[in-house]
């Protein structure tokens, strides 16, 4: 956006302390972690070095690749379901509410669970879903099981329950945008063309949100793929992602295990990212 | 208008029980914190009191609650006050081109997505290398900044789309200096969307968690102490903890929307 009598001198001091807090406490950190990766330790310290073993032994861990795998299920899992429930919600919102008030109010109640904190929001599950919890007693006084169902607190389900309860509006935010961006004239050709409501969801309205949709998908596989506490919390300390075996080793002061770990899940993500992002051009969508 | 389809009436089905699925846990928790003293973590209700709220109060039962929310109060004021300034700040600086504007960009963004952990792990080893004593109010600040950061720069993209120049340069044309329209003009425009941002800074840092873990020094915030509580503690103290925390969000939330509500109608009446 061009401006008259001013000229770019401006942007630079203006851009400087959201870039000194970027250096200072992202990229710097950054580096610092990919140091370390190859710094030696025992109990007691860290010791500058430059060996490889702590790669040497995270890549040859069996530990590494079952955590690996079972976070890539996690994510998948909840992508599908977020994506699923993002979608169908958003679509909701932009093309069946026919007020700006009352499609605000719908929005806003579904963001503002956003700004609470996920530790209370994951805790609040206990009682729903615990050995004598609401699910298990009502089942049982229904007489549909005899015994409490173990598995729904402290497992994998209570992992991914609390992902799609966290996550999904990551989904609807973005994709609720790109489908209010949709000339709602194009839609009204379709009907006018014949299409069929399913065909118009299919040609019209999908291909017009996908940017929505990868931007969405870019936020739960990478909060998924960098979680430890909804796994600790709700896996009940057995399950591991790859974020708690580097949460463990921070334990137990393995610093240089746990930046080896750290770089080698970064790589993943960026990977991720890559892919993802050749989707989407990210500057026209904000 | 036409006729409501059947899908609708499916997809509003579809709506509520999704907020219901949003909600219901937390009006769970609300509804457990009440439990009589020999009540326990989960239903039937043994009675209704205020005891795990008075529980709460007491030093010895849940830690160092009381100092926790203080400094949590007091890191989320200062983590929003600085994400409004450097927002505003970049976000005009963004609205012209310049040398190293997609640097910062996708800087900004990988700081949004970056897994947070290595966040928080790398501030504390830089900290520890620098041999400087991590404290919530220096590593931790800087940690929460770079949350809070994006979804500020973002909002401020957003804001800057929108607007309208012609309101500038009218300003330019009857003489007013940059300062005098950035002051007259552009602050008075863009303030509801300042509000936001601030309401975001400080949510999002009083409610961060996994950027604080190795940031926050030898004194825990109101998210950490939370944290620990929920492996050692087992009565519905935890859940009046969360019902209070979970109270003062939705508050603050709410008085953001009415200001600004208040601040639109009192602008469309002038």
């Amino acid at each position: 956006m061009p401006m008259i009598n001013s000229k770019n001198i401006h942007s630079y001091w203006q851009s400087l302390p959201l870039g000194m807090v970027l250096l200072a406490f992202l990229v710097f950190p950054i580096a610092v972690i990919t140091v370390v990766s190859f710094w030696d330790y025992n109990e007691f310290s860290i010791i500058p070095d430059f060996i490889w073993t702590n790669y040497e032994y995270l890549l040859s861990s069996p530990v590494t690749w079952k955590a690996y795998l079972q976070t890539l299920q996690y994510a998948l899992l909840t992508w599908t379901i977020t994506l699923g429930l993002g979608f169908t919600l958003a679509y909701f919102l932009a093309f069946h509410v026919r007020t700006n008030g009352m499609q605000t109010l719908l929005f806003l109640i579904c963001t503002i669970p956003f700004l609470t904190s996920n530790i209370i929001r994951m805790i609040s599950w206990i009682p729903l879903l615990g050995r004598n919890g609401l699910i298990n007693s009502g089942l049982q006084s229904a007489g549909i099981t005899d015994a409490p169902i173990e598995w729904l607190l402290y497992s994998d389900f209570a992992i991914i329950l609390a992902y799609v309860h966290l996550y999904t509006l990551f989904m609807v935010v973005p994709i609720f945008n790109s489908m209010m961006r949709i000339d709602r004239s194009l839609i009204e050709a379709a009907i006018d063309a014949g299409a069929r409501p399913y065909q118009i969801l299919r040609d019209v309205v999908i291909p017009l949100s996908k940017s929505g949709i990868i931007i969405g998908s870019i936020f739960v596989f990478t909060l998924v793929m960098g979680d430890f506490v909804t796994v600790k919390i709700m896996g009940g300390g057995i399950r591991a992602s790859i974020a708690v075996l580097i949460y463990n080793e921070i334990s137990l002061l393995q610093y240089p295990a746990a930046a080896a770990g750290a770089v080698v899940l970064l790589i993943t993500v960026i990977m991720m990212l890559v892919i993802l992002f050749r989707l989407v051009d990210i500057r026209k969508e904000v | 208008m036409k006729k409501r389809s059947l899908s609708f009436y499916l997809l509003s089905i579809f709506f509520a029980m999704f907020i219901l699925f949003l909600y219901g846990p937390t009006l769970t928790i609300a509804i457990l914190s009440f439990q009589g003293p020999e009540g326990g973590l989960t239903f039937p209700m043994n009675g209704v009191s205020l005891h795990w709220f008075e529980q709460l109060f007491e030093r010895q039962a849940v830690g160092d609650f009381g100092g926790a929310l203080i400094r949590s109060l007091m890191l989320g004021f200062a983590v929003m006050i600085s994400t409004v300034v450097i927002s505003l700040l970049a976000g005009l600086a963004f609205r012209k081109h310049f040398a190293g504007s997609s640097v910062i960009f996708y800087l900004t963004l990988a700081s949004l997505i970056i897994p947070s952990i290595l966040i928080s792990l790398g501030i504390g080893l830089m900290f520890d290398r620098l041999r400087l004593e991590p404290n919530w109010y220096s590593s931790g600040f800087g940690s929460h900044l770079t949350w809070t950061l994006p979804f500020g720069l973002l909002i401020m993209f957003a804001v800057f789309n929108r607007f309208n120049p012609n309101y500038e340069m009218a300003s330019a044309d009857l003489g007013a200096t940059h300062w005098q329209t950035f002051i007259y003009i552009l602050l008075p425009l863009i303030a509801p969307s300042l509000i936001g941002v601030g309401l975001f800074g400080f949510t999002l840092s009083y409610d961060e968690f996994a950027r604080t873990l190795m940031t926050s020094g030898s004194f825990n915030t109101l998210p950490l102490e939370l944290f620990a509580m929920t492996t050692n503690v087992t009565t519905p103290v935890l859940y009046a903890l969360g019902t209070l925390t979970t109270l003062a969000s939705f508050s603050l939330i709410i008085l953001t929307l009415v200001i600004l509500k208040f601040v639109r109608s009192t602008k469309g009446a002038a």
